[in-house]
């Protein structure tokens, strides 16, 4: 099986560098595509149909496509390789960045050259400490090669990458957040439209793309769109995919398998199943503001589509296991503890509701609970949702909590019911 | 007042950036590291540097939350509180570091050695329950490896 994004990331040792990813083709994709057109990047990634891999799931060519030419202004087009990767349950960028950084280089080298940016940022999150040495050592090698810099490669082509620590906060994985973090703002969201493929850093178009997405790019343009497509399972959606697993399973773990792989053999062959002693309740498919599936899904193939048809999405790939002895009040309200707690305050739904209902999640927690609460969650589910909030936090905290309504309401009815949570020592 | 290291460090931030705004989370940082914390004095300061008013100096700092405008111990022990850790035993993990130290989560121990700081997930849930110390991760903690972990903080 292809395992093209980690087959030479090496456990516990250092990363390639640049000499040894260059003995085992790594640069070469980006010597092809600078002899040719900007266009012929793109219409490759089209034609893999690579969807993104940050959980929104959009097209990457088509995101690519819509950036305007340059227009005479003398002023930069920027991209930015997202890798902020604080969805709860989610550390899948972590293994690329940390195994293999001239990768993630390269391929926002070939995304910066299809669009033409003349500026490209890597946008890390704070606590990925290793993630962010080796990077630097990685690009410091880069540009010493001309890889990076004034005329990369011999071309007239010219490019700075700059990697920008960030300093702790969930929001700045939005993506208009994390332009205002970029600008030096707080990480609040922006209106959209304008998007930021036409409007972003400083005004100016920019493409923000997630790492795994960019860790693609030099093997489709390497091997080409039809065959990276040929990786997946499903139809209509190309390549591998970096799946997660966490939660009280056997071997939680990361594994790199074809997009489309079923839900179930994620979870019992790669992950082991459940622990001894413990039993399958339901999963998050794709990180904290994805819904939960239960045992009917299990045969879900793990790709957009599909999880969408199932009620949930496939988010970052990397599920979050319920298991039998885990309250999912409790983790609802672990979950929405969170969400509060990360809220910017930017818009009304999301600073008072989210911690209204970590409260009111509290209450039935602490054996306080009443049937009118379980009203004033449905009720909120319902009202809180895209169109009502400026960004998808808040809608994102719902997904959980909805779901989590739908299939486990009889456990939140007990809550009310016995006055206490079950699954605490009386 | 900004030292000359401080100074140039900022310095260097800036020419990543067109505007100075931009390098002002870097430069909380890098205060921050030099001094363990921000203080009024410095948020004056970096505005300065950067052409910006304190309160949108202060505006940023407060919005982060690994800028810290409070004095933190020699170690900053960040444990992570969300889901999966949560599932694999945050919980009585976080109340025995806090009996341990003797300190309430967000609080500073008196001799100034550890700060606890409860935060986001770390993205290390495979391996949870996860926590930081510093720049260091330690994963697949138990309340046993909790002890011997510490003392390495000295």
């Amino acid at each position: 099986m292809d395992r093209p994004l980690t087959q030479h990331i090496r456990p516990d040792r250092e990363p390639l560098t640049l000499r040894e990813y260059e003995q085992v083709g790594g640069y070469q994709a980006a010597r092809q595509a600078l002899q040719a057109a900007p266009r012929d990047v793109t219409d490759q990634v089209l034609k893999a149909s690579l969807r993104g891999r940050g959980g929104g799931g959009f097209l990457t060519g088509q995101k690519w496509s819509l950036v305007p030419p340059d227009d005479g202004s003398g002023q930069p087009k920027y991209i930015v390789a997202n890798g902020d990767e604080m969805e709860p349950g989610t550390m899948k960028d972590r293994w690329l960045l940390e195994g293999q950084p001239h990768q993630l280089i390269e391929g926002l080298l070939l995304g910066a050259y299809a669009i033409q940016a003349r500026v490209a940022y890597i946008f890390l999150r704070w606590d990925y400490k290793l993630a962010a040495r080796r990077l630097q050592q990685a690009l410091a090698e880069a540009y010493a090669e001309r890889l990076l810099g004034a005329h990369i490669l011999g071309t007239d082509y010219q490019l700075d990458m700059v990697l920008h620590t960030s300093a702790g906060r969930y929001m700045c994985g939005e993506e208009t957040g994390l332009l205002n973090a970029i600008e030096g703002r707080r990480a609040n969201p922006r209106n959209k439209p304008p998007f930021a493929v036409t409007c972003g850093l400083w005004g100016r178009p920019t493409a923000i793309n997630n790492v795994e997405t960019l860790c693609c790019i030099p093997h489709i343009v390497q091997r080409g769109g039809d065959w990276f497509r040929s990786l997946s399972r499903s139809p209509d959606e190309g390549g591998t995919k970096i799946y997660g697993v966490s939660g009280r399973v056997r071997h939680p773990g990361l594994w790199e398998l074809p997009l489309g792989t079923t839900a179930r053999e994620l979870l019992e062959e790669h992950a082991g199943g459940l622990r001894d002693g413990y039993v399958f309740r339901g999963l998050l498919p794709g990180g904290a503001s994805t819904d939960f599936l239960v045992a009917q899904h299990l045969d879900v193939k793990l790709d957009f589509s599909s999880v969408e048809k199932a009620g949930s999405r496939l988010g970052t790939g990397t599920m979050v296991v319920l298991d039998d002895r885990t309250c999912p009040v409790g983790l609802v309200l672990n979950l929405m503890q969170f969400f509060a707690r990360e809220s910017c305050g930017w818009c009304t739904p999301c600073r008072e509701g989210l911690p209204w209902l970590a409260r009111t999640l509290q209450a039935l927690e602490d054996g306080q609970g009443t049937s009118a609460d379980l009203d004033l969650l449905d009720a909120h589910v319902q009202t809180i949702r895209m169109g009502h909030t400026f960004c998808a936090l808040a809608p994102g905290a719902m997904a959980p909590l909805g779901s989590a309504l739908k299939y486990f309401r009889r456990d939140f009815e007990r809550h009310v019911a016995d006055q206490r949570c079950p699954w605490r020592a009386p | 007042m900004l030292t000359e290291q401080e100074q140039q460090a900022i310095g260097e931030e800036l020419r990543h950036y067109p505007q100075p705004r931009a390098a002002v989370s870097e430069a909380l940082k890098i205060v921050q590291r030099h001094r363990g914390w921000v203080s009024d004095e410095s948020v004056r300061d970096i505005g300065a540097a950067l052409d910006l008013t304190p309160a949108e100096v202060d505006s940023v700092a407060t919005f982060y939350s690994m800028i810290f405008r409070r004095p933190v111990g020699r170690h900053v022990i960040l444990i992570c509180d969300s889901v999966s850790c949560w599932i694999m035993g945050a919980n009585p993990l976080q109340a025995h570091l806090a009996a341990t130290l003797g300190i309430q989560p967000g609080a500073t121990t008196a001799d100034g050695r550890f700060t606890l700081l409860p935060c986001a997930c770390l993205g290390a849930c495979d391996r949870a329950p996860a926590l930081m110390i510093d720049d260091d991760l330690h994963v697949d903690l138990t309340l046993e490896k909790l002890g011997e972990l510490l003392e390495k903080y000295a």
